[in-house]
């Protein structure tokens, strides 16, 4: 990291970045419209449906919240899970602190409001690769907002029209882009050894420790490997 | 408990956003208290990458014959075209079609 100037945070790479994760979006409002249509079912109105889907904007969190929700919802264990499922994040969020910690803090927190696995994903691409700016994370960011409420609309409305998703490997696309986003990156010894022991660890948590830690738990075993095995100097 | 009558379910929404807020927030507030040197910066970078992978693990080990190969075809394609849409399309069109056989 030889350049120090702030990223850009421009309208254009704004723009840039909405359409780049406009297609991945897509994708998203057909989880979305699962969401609206399951949320409907567990008896929620549809304006705290929509409300959870404009705050809360973290999917699996919040399908996980269904499962509690009734006349009466254990409030520690709801909070706990939704934090759980979502500590997934303040991972991604340390990942990009070399680049944000030189914008001020008032735009360093506001680009991180949408912050999201897709978005995190392209970005972080983006600023290893040498192209300084904040275009996927916020303008893409933004299209996964959009398109999450949308799709949690057309859930709600349309829900019975929404035929199996699976059938047309809908399930697949956010395994497929994370996946290409791995391969996109940088490719050295050190960061292969890293995903393997990262990706074993990940797959013991996931076998034999408690829900929703295996991702704490592999990226912690992954981070090892680069603290211990050093880059050489540039 | 609380209940969702009379105002309940917009606090219990407006609790779980804050917490998921502190999620996206968090990190880069609190890597601001730790001094950046060599090590941390490998710790980061190479951490990175091994988040993707862990996500990545339990959806690879509960896909059905046909998502794992959907995730293998976009893993040889990226590995040798480097582009990503066209590797993800791929990806979803085999899990549809093999679905669909």
């Amino acid at each position: 990291m030889s350049d120090h100037t702030a990223p850009e945070l421009s309208l254009a790479v704004f723009r840039q970045g909405f359409w780049r994760l406009l297609p991945i979006s897509l994708f998203v409002a057909v989880f979305g419209a699962a969401f609206g249509l399951a949320a409907a079912q567990a008896g929620l109105p549809g304006r705290e449906i929509l409300l959870m889907s404009a705050t809360v904007f973290a999917g699996t969190a919040q399908f996980a919240a269904l499962e509690m929700w009734g006349t009466e919802v254990p409030v520690l264990p709801l909070l706990a899970t939704t934090f759980a499922i979502n500590a997934r994040m303040l991972l991604m969020g340390a990942t990009l602190y070399p680049w944000m910690s030189r914008l001020p803090p008032g735009r360093r927190y506001a680009s991180l409001v949408v912050l999201s696995d897709a978005n995190w994903a392209m970005n972080l691409n983006d600023l290893q690769s040498g192209r300084n700016a904040l275009g996927a994370l916020v303008g893409g960011g933004f299209a996964l907002w959009l398109t999450w409420l949308a799709g949690t609309l057309a859930g709600m409305v349309f829900g019975s029209a929404i035929t199996d998703p699976q059938a047309l490997g809908v399930d697949m696309v956010m395994g497929c882009f994370m996946l290409s986003m791995v391969l996109a990156g940088r490719r050295t010894s050190r960061t292969v050894l890293a995903w393997v022991v990262g990706g074993m660890a990940a797959y013991a948590a996931y076998r034999w420790l408690p829900e929703n830690s295996h991702v704490l738990v592999g990226a912690l075993a992954g981070g090892l490997v680069g603290a211990l095995w050093l880059e050489d100097k540039a | 408990m609380i209940a969702i009558e009379s105002g309940g379910a917009l606090l219990l929404i407006a609790l779980m956003a804050l917490v998921t807020l502190l999620t996206r927030l968090g990190g880069v507030l609190l890597m601001s208290f730790v001094p950046m040197g060599r090590r941390v910066e490998g710790f980061i970078n190479a951490m990175a990458g091994s988040v993707l992978v862990a996500v990545l693990v339990p959806v690879a080990v509960k896909a059905d014959a046909a998502g794992q190969l959907a995730l293998l075809s976009t893993a040889v394609l990226m590995l040798l075209y480097r582009r990503p849409m066209l590797a993800i399309a791929a990806g979803i069109l085999v899990a549809a079609v093999v679905r669909a056989v």
